[in-house]
């Protein structure tokens, strides 16, 4: 195999990494309000995140790096193309960022309203505008013979890229929702679980909607057995859900958005990025890759220090495999809390130790 | 306004930020880290209020940091689309190698220290923050190689049918000689940095009212410490930025030149500490110089030769060429904005000397138990000194970034790609002001939030002791996280 090639593989990794583990994170923030009753439980919800968002988001960084590295035209094209939704993207990834940080650090209302409303946006919108941009990445746009995007942003905004911001926008949410699941007692985890079986039957209609589109558009074979897979891991995800298995379940909505993903991947290939103006004008793993020299070294760095990462995200993610619930968030002087630590039917009344 | 305009002051604006945040962060996780390991190694109840009280305050530093990083990451294919795909050979793989190798560590710790505090054994914990300080490192080093490459370009070849950058020696780009000088300026400056942030916020708290008396020798011991790292750190940026000033001259004379506006070739050459005049050099109103320091700075030697600005861009054009829109030459002038060079790296150096000072009058004044009573100076001064304190090294690191950047053009990659044909050409006017007024929107209120955050928490000062836990082990799982979001 080439190392284009090779490379192309481990950038579509670095992709499917970032939505399965950020996927999950971003439905967790779209269901802040709709989950949670009263601060506490906001809380909760935001600490089952709370360590590992960050981790989650370097796959994205080490994806726009790598792409830079072993795809310099891609990278290029790709961002000074896609440049107004990746920098809504950008601004609300900060906004979110922050978010996490900032909100608990002063005790008002009206601010902690404000970051909620960060979180909320902040996982919203990148939620839709991922799948959009994939999509029309996998359908082709606008890219002229120096590699340039011509077309304007409304071009970006078409019926098929709608479908795919849809997908990801129901898929990230019942992500979370089963995530929740797995994560958290009492209250939350019950409604956590009511409300992933809708949300994931609308993300399954919706999912096999798109992923038939983007068959027909720019499918193969093997995209194809992707295709049906990434549906079927879905299928068993709800079904899991359905019989209260929560492993199960994240595990099926885990599989479903990564081999969905690895399915526009391996329909895309070899172009990194079709044009729709002349095939000649597409971006391909082997007009647009590094040199073999620089692929090289990439690849010796990937090879030694990939397994390392994995190894230390893995044991952090062990670390906290703990449920948490209200108990576990320190107390606040007003009382406004123990009304909803009273609701917790599943542990009992929650302690307050020294905060 | 064109794009390559919007472009310049969307990079310098989010990238002089980004900066204000990373040597705090580099220098504080070092010291948080340091504390806790103290608290570890000693049970002394003080290093585990100091290590929560700045761990408090690094956090709220950390968190803008980080996220300011990821637009650092993607405007260079936003904004400069055509530079990405002449550099990407080259430059691409220390940014990807930092992302794997750094942000991932990064990001990992800090959330196992941040949630970890009833989780880990106490050691481990405090591993977690050295992990996270030795990421800041990493990520440091491969930046800043990435940086070095477009100041001095080694271990690439021209591609003879794309014209781009080809990496031959990845080695090369690892050690250049740019990069094993600017890296320790660097990170000894952000020591500086992180130490001044320490100095200033306990020095602070030691001369307030409020402050309840026994907490003063904790606070002073923090000055101390904050001050010794200032002091410390100052001499290795003092002795790095000597070897890399004449590394610099060597490489890049018309930036030395442009640092000393010295119009004229000189030998041996006086240091301007302060110049009144017209800035092309033409008339001189009023000077302060220091006989034959330029040759000392730039050469090694009190009587060495240093190149002036008019012969230099003689010597460019002669080099170089004139031909506009070349993709690999200037567009015409090679003399950098003069009056930005010299005013920024005048700046640079008085106020990194100006820490390095405050770092050691401090030192000296808490001397033997003394504890900046204030008595003849007076609290309210004393606050507004140790307000100013972390600032010098915050805004000296700011001016050496744009020193050395603006001291660069028209280059963006040294000789081989000006700035204006590094930006891209697809996008629009309309696009880049959008952009440039987000970003520099979100910042502002960012900024805002986040020193009422600083101010909040530093007036909080550190936690009380903490009250021996009765410890109840069938309780640990429900025990309410320490540091939770």
């Amino acid at each position: 195999m080439e190392l284009s090639t090779v490379w192309f593989c481990l950038i579509a990794v670095l992709w499917i990494g970032y939505f399965v583990l950020e996927g999950f994170d971003f439905g967790v923030g779209i269901l802040l309000h709709l989950l949670a009753r009263g601060e506490a439980e906001r809380r909760v919800l935001i600490n089952t995140i709370g360590p590992v968002w960050d981790g989650n988001e370097v796959w994205l960084l080490v994806a726009g790096g790598a792409t830079f590295a072993a795809f310099p035209a891609w990278y290029a094209t790709l961002f000074s193309g896609f440049y107004l939704p990746l920098l809504v993207i950008l601004l609300s990834l900060i906004v979110r960022g922050v978010a996490f940080e900032y909100r608990a650090k002063r005790d008002n209302p009206r601010w902690r309203s404000w970051w909620d409303f960060a979180i909320l946006t902040g996982s919203l919108v990148p939620g839709v505008l991922w799948g959009m941009v994939f999509a029309n990445i996998v359908a082709g746009v606008a890219i002229d013979a120096s590699g340039d995007y011509v077309g304007s942003v409304a071009d970006l905004v078409n019926p098929y890229a709608l479908l795919g911001g849809l997908t990801t926008l129901l898929l990230f949410v019942t992500h979370g929702a089963f995530f929740l699941g797995l994560k958290t007692v009492g209250d939350i985890r019950l409604r956590a679980r009511r409300l992933a079986m809708p949300v994931g039957v609308a993300a399954a209609v919706s999912a096999v909607a798109f992923l038939l589109w983007t068959q027909v558009k720019a499918g193969g074979a093997a995209s194809l057995v992707v295709f049906v897979a990434a549906a079927a891991a879905l299928v068993a995800g709800l079904a899991g859900g359905f019989v209260k298995r929560e492993g199960v379940a994240f595990a099926g909505t885990f599989a479903a958005i990564g081999l969905a993903v690895t399915g526009l991947f391996v329909a895309l290939f070899p172009d990194v990025m079709p044009s729709s103006l002349a095939a000649t004008y597409s971006l391909t793993t082997a007009n647009a890759s590094a040199s073999s020299y620089s692929l090289t070294v990439m690849t010796w760095v990937a090879v030694l220090f990939t397994p390392l990462v994995l190894l230390y995200e893995g044991w952090s993610y062990w670390v906290f495999r703990k449920r948490i619930g209200v108990q576990h968030i320190p107390r606040r002087k007003g009382a406004e809390d123990q009304r909803s630590v009273a609701g917790s039917g599943e542990v009992g009344q929650a302690r307050h130790g020294v905060t | 306004m064109d794009v390559l305009d919007i472009a310049r002051w969307q990079f310098a604006i989010i990238t002089v930020y980004h900066f204000l945040f990373v040597p705090i962060t580099i220098g504080v996780s070092a010291v948080v880290a340091g504390y806790e390991t103290a608290w570890v190694r000693t049970a002394n109840p003080a290093y585990l209020r100091l290590t929560k009280f700045f761990g408090r305050l690094f956090l709220i530093n950390f968190a803008i940091g980080v996220v300011t990083g990821i637009v650092q990451e993607f405007q260079f294919g936003m904004n400069w689309s055509d530079y990405s795909r002449f550099v990407g050979d080259v430059f691409g793989a220390p940014l990807a190698i930092e992302g794997l190798l750094a942000f991932f560590l990064e990001s990992t710790f800090i959330g196992l220290w941040i949630f970890g505090w009833e989780k880990l054994p106490k050691s481990l914990h405090a591993g977690c923050m050295w992990v996270v300080h030795v990421g800041t490192l990493l990520s440091a080093y491969f930046i800043l190689s990435a940086n070095s490459w477009m100041q001095h370009p080694v271990g690439y070849t021209i591609d003879a049918t794309t014209g781009h950058a080809r990496l031959t020696d990845f080695w090369a780009v690892m050690t250049n000689k740019m990069q094993l000088v600017t890296f320790p300026h660097t990170v000894t400056a952000a020591y500086m940095t992180g130490g001044a942030f320490v100095c200033g916020v306990a020095a602070f708290l030691l001369v307030r009212r409020s402050t309840p008396p026994q907490d003063r020798a904790v606070y002073r011991s923090a000055v101390r410490v904050g001050a010794w790292v200032m002091v410390v750190g100052g001499l290795g940026v003092a002795v790095s930025g000597d070897v890399q000033g004449k590394i610099m001259t060597d490489i890049q004379p018309m930036k030395m030149a442009a640092a000393e506006a010295l119009y004229n070739t000189e030998q041996p050459a006086s240091f301007s500490i302060l110049t009144i005049g017209t800035l092309d050099g033409s008339k001189e109103t009023f000077a302060l110089k220091v006989p034959d320091l330029l040759s000392f700075l730039a050469t090694g030697t009190f009587d060495g030769k240093v190149q002036g600005i008019n012969q230099l861009r003689a010597r460019y054009e002669a080099r170089y060429g004139n031909r506009p829109g070349a993709p690999t030459s200037s567009a015409g002038d090679y003399v950098p904005l003069i009056p930005l060079t010299y005013w920024s790296f005048r700046l640079m150096i008085g106020l990194g000397v100006a820490a390095a000072a405050a770092g050691m009058l401090l030192l000296w004044l808490t001397r033997k138990g003394r504890t900046l009573d204030g008595s003849r100076f007076g609290v309210g001064r004393w606050r507004w000194v140790a307000v100013a304190i972390p600032l010098l090294p915050v805004f000296a690191n700011s001016f050496g970034w744009i020193f050395t950047e603006v001291g660069r053009q028209p280059w963006v990659v040294f000789g081989l790609l000006t700035t204006q044909n590094a930006v891209s050409p697809g996008v629009s006017t309309g696009e880049a002001l959008t952009s440039l007024i987000a970003l520099t929107t979100v910042y502002a209120v960012l900024m805002v939030v986040e020193l009422g955050l600083i101010v909040k928490y530093v007036r909080a000062g550190a936690d009380p002791p903490p009250e021996p836990a009765d410890h109840d082990d069938s309780a640990d799982e429900d025990r309410p996280l320490a540091f939770a979001y």
